[in-house]
């Protein structure tokens, strides 16, 4: 059982607004980033010497670059619409976690130096010179936003405080204050390939070991292959999905859907990351030189489509930005969208009848579905708007028996993030992510009540990680969150290949690698 | 006498020029600068007809806002609905013969005058009453709508109990196209009430009411949801790629 420093919330029927508590959360500070991976990144190493002057600089500079930026700064009138809408604020009462709240830690700065009223009637306007304590306001609460973008769906301008707090983060990034955790994580994926740090040996020694596994559970030889050159498919996955529960569970599952749509496919070991935590720092530079990769991957490998597996903002930035950063995809096989999600993959393997469910392996499971934030809010699957919500329901539908929605206001563009995404998903931070967890947690436990939910199930890396840590403070069990392509992998019914019989024998000889 | 018509001409000559340099400044900035990568709050429309119908939607019905918070929605769409009729209404003053249309909005004009004051009561009341609104609130938000709501009041008392010479007032406005000065009645309340539309023109640019053309330009608002299909990519972002 996780022990807690703080006082975990009482878990309430529906959310309720809480009362504004100035500084409840003014002690929340993650781990600051150490000079070489800034360095790595292509930011100072600590703060610079004539920082201010730098951080407007920059601020003038994203001004002219970022639209969102140049209109969000102007055109809030304080309307309150956005104030009990963040899972931050709701958590934790904390006044700087209302999306107002925290975007105006940037706006009054911004007042300060780039408009006239700021600069002639600051206490009017509520203008502030940017000082060092403004400095350790934002560090603290930019890395209490999640970029969830739920108070964009409310605002009557749609303000997005997560290209607020992007902006911010890359401002600090550039005068020498960076986070550890992105930070860090972006330059291991610039050194060894992914977030997790694992090297292609130890891929390739996992997806072996996965392969053996799913042998002698079912008897059928299902592929894992990595590197492969000429795969029509090229499988962009979370490095979470090689390395724990519930996340292998998803890339069993995606395996079985390959293997009975009878496509070659591979993974790359150059590409072994679907996530790009540029976009949690801001950074379109960092963002695009991670998501070169992948498209090195294309090219290396010669193969025809693009699928990414079950991660959040992942798919925000491969569905929205992939065909900006590292674009055009001419060369890959034009009768499919560019990328593909492994759900989209699914779904049409369901709608066109390839793939056959015994429900039955689901039949202990009672299933709820978590929209995950950047899925949601931030991308589509499939033709039409909201394709992102009634895919991965209908796959749900296809492969078990029992499957309830939660509360309306919760779910699909509504939904509330997990409290560990946009770069939070970090030790140092439990605190903020137990308390940012209690709305989403606070509607679960509603269905396990009520309709007697067991299990949830959802799409995203961070998600899984989140809840698998936070749902025992709520005295939960980890294990009730899953991967969806779980679900559809323990219910696929396999088709075994020629040579399944006499498969023992030569699959030793089989484990000669693709490693060059 | 003439010191103050004098005065009035000015400043409405200044007010407008402050009114349109300002927002064609900002309206110019605001196109000029890209939205490098596409960002719209999904599910959205694909299309650019949806995008438009979608647009529409938020402008004339506060879509969002709506889902948002629904005391909030009433009365911010009240006032914006009641304002929008009372400038309907006072376009008699700026045009001879009067269109049609605005003949025919005479009377409504004046429910609206009636609604705007009401929605702004409601708005300011949640200024005070509710405790994150009261939070997020600085001294010039409550300027703001200390302006807005003396505008209403002092317009709608030179309607109901003192008052003034509208025709004069018509005359005087007509003759600022022609630069030529007609007399100004000098009633306090007519003069206070025209000082204060002068001051929220001036103000326009500078403030929060930048919201108005701001809403157009919101790229989550404004984008259509087809990053798929079109490579979207701007000007400065393209450059990295020459690298």
């Amino acid at each position: 059982m996780a022990k807690a420093t703080f006082v975990v919330p009482e878990l309430t029927q529906y959310t309720e607004v809480p009362a504004v508590t100035p500084g409840a959360m003014a002690h929340s500070l993650p781990f600051v980033a150490k000079p070489e991976f800034q360095g790595a990144l292509g930011f100072p190493g600590e703060l610079v010497d004539d920082w201010q002057a730098k951080a407007i600089d920059k601020m003038g500079d994203l001004l002219g670059k970022y639209r969102s930026l140049r209109v969000y700064m102007d055109a809030c009138v304080k309307c309150g619409a956005c104030t009990d809408k963040c899972h931050y604020f709701l958590g934790t009462g904390d006044p700087k976690n209302m999306p107002v709240g925290r975007q105006d830690l940037m706006r009054k700065v911004y007042r300060r130096y780039f408009t006239l009223a700021g600069r002639f009637f600051p206490t009017l306007v509520g203008a502030e010179d940017f000082t060092k304590e403004v400095l350790d306001d934002w560090y603290s609460y930019f890395h209490q936003c999640s970029q969830c973008r739920r108070c964009s769906v409310f605002c009557p301008y749609g303000i997005d405080t997560a290209e607020i707090s992007m902006a911010a983060r890359e401002i600090m990034d550039s005068i020498g204050v960076g986070q550890k955790y992105c930070n860090e994580i972006i330059a291991k994926v610039y050194k060894i390939g992914n977030n997790l740090g694992l090297p292609g040996p130890a891929l390739v020694d996992t997806l072996e070991g996965l392969e053996e596994d799913v042998f002698d559970d079912t008897g059928v030889k299902v592929r894992f292959p990595i590197d492969e050159e000429g795969a029509e498919i090229l499988l962009v996955t979370p490095s979470a999905d090689f390395f724990a529960e519930p996340h292998v569970d998803g890339l069993i599952g995606y395996a079985k859907v390959f293997h009975e749509a009878g496509v070659s496919w591979t993974m790359s070991s150059h590409a072994s990351e679907a996530a790009n935590f540029g976009m949690f720092i801001g950074s379109y530079e960092n963002m695009r030189r991670v998501s070169q990769r992948i498209r090195e991957a294309a090219i290396k490998l010669k193969v025809k489509r693009i699928v990414f597996g079950e991660c959040g903002h992942a798919w925000r930035v491969a569905y929205s930005f992939l065909n900006t950063l590292a674009g055009p995809w001419d060369f890959l096989d034009p009768r499919y969208p560019v990328p593909q999600h492994i759900c989209e993959f699914t779904h049409d393997l369901i709608q066109r009848g390839k793939l056959t469910f015994d429900k039955s392996e689901n039949v202990d499971k009672v299933l709820t579905y978590h929209d995950s934030c950047n899925v949601a809010r931030a991308s589509r699957m499939g033709d039409v708007p909201g394709g992102q919500f009634d895919i991965p329901r209908d796959i749900i539908r296809a492969v078990c028996n029992h499957f309830y929605d939660m509360d309306e206001d919760t779910i699909r563009d509504r939904t509330f993030c997990c409290g560990g995404g946009g770069g939070l998903l970090t030790d140092d931070l439990m605190e903020l992510r137990v308390k940012g967890a209690k709305p989403r947690l606070d509607a679960l436990n509603n269905v396990m009540q009520e309709k007697g939910v067991t299990h949830m199930a959802a799409i995203c890396a961070i998600c899984k990680t989140q809840f698998s840590k936070v749902l025992p403070y709520y005295g939960m069990e980890m294990d009730q969150i899953i991967s969806l392509h779980q679900l559809v992998g323990d219910a696929i019914v396999l088709t075994p290949g020629p040579d399944d019989d006499a498969e023992d024998d030569d699959r030793d000889d089989a484990d000669d690698p693709n490693e060059e | 006498m003439a010191f103050l018509t004098n005065f009035y001409v000015f400043l409405f000559y200044f007010a407008a020029l402050v009114l349109v340099t300002g927002l064609v400044f900002k309206i110019a900035q605001y196109t000029m600068t890209p939205a490098p990568l596409k960002i719209p709050t999904t599910p959205a429309p694909t299309t650019t007809r949806g995008v438009v119908l979608r647009m529409t939607r938020e402008v004339v019905l506060f879509e969002s806002l709506f889902r948002g918070n629904k005391w909030t929605w009433i009365f911010g769409w009240m006032f914006h609905f009641g304002l929008l009729l009372v400038t309907l209404r006072h376009l008699r003053y700026f045009m001879e013969p009067v269109w049609f249309p605005i003949q025919l909005v005479q009377p409504f004009g004046i429910y609206g005058g009636m609604a705007m004051i009401v929605g702004l009561g409601g708005l300011w009341a949640r200024r005070f009453l509710v405790d994150r609104v009261r939070y997020i609130s600085s001294p010039s938000d409550h300027l703001i709508l200390a302006l807005l709501v003396l505008i209403g009041c002092t317009g709608l008392l030179m309607k109901f109990v003192f008052h003034t010479d509208v025709v004069e007032i018509k005359a005087f406005f007509l003759g600022l196209y022609t630069y030529e000065i007609q007399p100004l009645p000098a009633d306090p309340l007519l003069l206070l009430h025209l000082f204060l539309v002068a001051l929220l023109m001036i103000v326009f640019p500078y403030s929060k009411l930048l919201h108005a053309p701001g809403l157009f330009f919101s790229p989550t608002r404004n984008q259509a949801d087809n990053p798929r299909e079109v490579r979207h990519i701007a000007p400065w972002a393209k450059q990295l790629e020459q690298k």
